[in-house]
């Protein structure tokens, strides 16, 4: 008889049938009930919700419909495309510039780079949207020439020259850069320095060295908040709609300043922002596979596979699946 | 007599107000293998980055077949070169890190010749037929399409070898070539470096692996607090240090 009194462990605590072997006994996975009820909770919601939507009768679904591939719309959206593309060009190419002056030895250059982030970042977006709109106030004339001479090689009135969508386009722009710079600033310092002065005993300059190794590195910590910066832009040229910029959401107020059908028409504009957004998700998973080459990515699955595969999966819990990603090179 | 690869005079290099390296005189003739040994702290590395700019050096000079590296000289000045015409000077001296630095976004075989198509100008065909063969070479032929991350330790070295190699360098440097791998990895790497010696590579070789030393090196040069304590035949400056320091550091090591 042992001396030390076991609470747990005697016999009969466990109500073990004395005939099974220990082998043979089997686990029963922890029953998660509280899971069960509050996804019970939030259906309910959702579903709620969803339904006091569907019958009330003020959303007007035949003029969503009549509208949601009207000429007008579809205009907007052109003109929505091209000012996301073209001010997240703008942003890149300037932002890697603003990215690597900042980095740059030289203290007056980096200082700037600095002021211009500074700047730009610390004003909404739209009072710069504004702001280019009315450039015409602050300077009737643009000329280009030589600071402090009379020497000009172009003169030309502000207003032909800024309009409304260039003033978009540079108010979203310049603002990108600002961000940008600063996503790629991070993604270039997260480098190990080793990496450069391995390309560096190889004989590779300075640009080469960027090109080829630091940045393409950089890339897999750039392009996920890239592409966060991309969906906020689509939605941000709404904006551009304060200075008549043409875009989708412009455009749909042009139409409910007429008819009043506010709700049906905000409703056509959410649902194609919406669709556009979830489109970019494509080309970014793309690029995060394309720069993610060589590095161990432990990616757990996504919500809506965990959703679907729930009952194969509780066994094992979470799983995570840690694999090298290789490129499509063999 | 033929010129040594490497002249170093008075060399010096100060951190801040720490001086690193105060007055480093070093030889090494064509074909030597000279390794530099001492505790850490000693300057060993930092000369060794100096050999290849990574470093600038505050005083002195270093040669390498003949060519200042980093400076030109003029009058009594010497002037920095531009970065893009020490990059040249860097072609010609390979350099092994502790840390590998393989860049881990290309496999094996694109770290081989990413150098040589981008810098020597060679064909992509041609590149990549030498870095087969220099993967061969260091027994990783059958690991080209992989990428660092899926190789082991002494596996990344012996790539990193092979990419400095594909440059064709008149000069290697290795900065601690071992000192990050497991025990059991060392030897492979240092079998490498071995037949490297034996084809008659001129090798500088930063250090610890004392044995090593005394089997392959030429010279075995002891360094401490920033100058050469003293230089000479592995066998006199291994087996019988004529210094106090060098006997001690040895002691420690061994």
């Amino acid at each position: 008889m042992s001396l030390v009194p076991s609470v747990s462990g005697t016999p009969a605590a466990m109500p073990t049938a004395p005939d099974v072997p220990h082998e043979q006994l089997r686990t029963v996975p922890m029953r998660h009930r509280g899971r069960w009820a509050a996804a019970a909770v939030a259906l309910v919601a959702g579903g709620g919700t969803l339904w006091s939507l569907a019958k009330n009768p003020n959303l007007d679904w035949p003029t969503v419909g009549a509208y949601l591939f009207h000429e007008t719309v579809f205009s907007g959206l052109v003109t929505t495309l091209w000012l996301t593309a073209a001010a997240m060009a703008i942003g890149l190419a300037g932002g890697t510039v603003v990215a690597v002056l900042r980095l740059s030895a030289n203290p007056v250059l980096s200082t700037l780079a600095g002021l211009f982030v500074w700047f730009f970042r610390s004003t909404p977006i739209l009072v710069q949207i504004i702001f280019w709109g009315f450039l015409g106030a602050l300077y009737p004339n643009l000329m280009l020439g030589i600071p402090f001479t009379d020497i000009t090689f172009y003169s030309a009135s502000t207003s032909a020259v800024i309009t409304p969508t260039v003033a978009a386009l540079l108010a979203l722009g310049l603002n990108e850069v600002a961000y940008a710079a600063e996503i790629i600033r991070g993604g270039i310092q997260s480098i190990d320095p080793g990496q450069a002065e391995a390309a560096h005993s190889l004989g590779m300059k300075p640009g080469l060295t960027l090109r080829r190794v630091v940045l393409p590195q950089a890339m897999r910590v750039i392009v996920p908040p890239m592409g966060n910066e991309t969906v906020t832009m689509l939605k941000t040229t709404a904006l551009v709609s304060v200075i008549a910029g043409h875009d989708l959401m412009s455009n749909i107020q042009d139409v409910y300043a007429q008819n009043y059908k506010v709700i049906p028409l905000l409703v056509v504009a959410a649902l194609w922002y919406l669709l556009l957004v979830s489109l970019l998700s494509v080309p970014q998973g793309w690029l995060e596979r394309r720069y993610g080459r060589g590095s161990a990515s432990a990616a757990g699955p996504s919500a809506l596979r965990r959703l679907l595969t729930v009952r194969a999966a509780r066994p094992g819990g979470p799983r995570t699946h840690t694999r090298i990603r290789k490129g499509n090179k063999a | 007599m033929t010129a040594p690869m490497v002249v170093a005079q008075g060399v010096t290099k100060r951190f801040g107000s720490v001086e690193v390296l105060k007055g480093i005189d070093l030889t090494v003739a064509r074909g030597e293998v000279c390794c530099l040994l001492g505790p850490s702290g000693s300057g060993k590395s930092t000369f060794l980055r100096c050999v290849n700019h990574l470093e600038r050096v505050d005083g002195g000079s270093i040669t390498v077949d003949g060519e200042r590296i980093g400076y030109r000289r003029r009058g009594d000045l010497l002037h920095e070169l531009a970065e893009r015409e020490i990059a040249v000077q860097r072609r010609d001296i390979g350099m092994v890190f502790q840390r590998f630095n393989l860049f881990p976004h290309m496999t094996a075989l694109e770290n081989v010749t990413e150098a040589p198509v981008r810098v020597r100008r060679l064909s992509r065909a041609a590149a990549r037929e030498q870095a087969h063969a220099l993967l061969d070479r260091v027994g990783l032929g059958d690991r080209a399409g992989h990428y660092p991350a899926q190789l082991s330790g002494g596996q990344q070295q012996r790539v990193a070898i092979a990419r400095a190699l594909a440059m064709e360098p008149k000069l290697m440097l290795f900065d601690e070539p071992t000192s990050a791998l497991d025990p059991e990895l060392v030897g492979e790497v240092l079998d490498v470096m071995r037949g490297l010696a034996a084809d008659g590579m001129t090798m500088i070789v930063v250090t610890h692996e004392v044995g090593f030393a005394r089997e392959v090196a030429d010279t075995a040069v002891f360094m401490d607090g920033g100058v050469v304590v003293e230089a000479g035949a592995p066998r006199d400056v291994l087996d019988r240090p004529g210094q106090d320091r060098t006997r001690s550091f040895l002691a420690k090591v061994l």
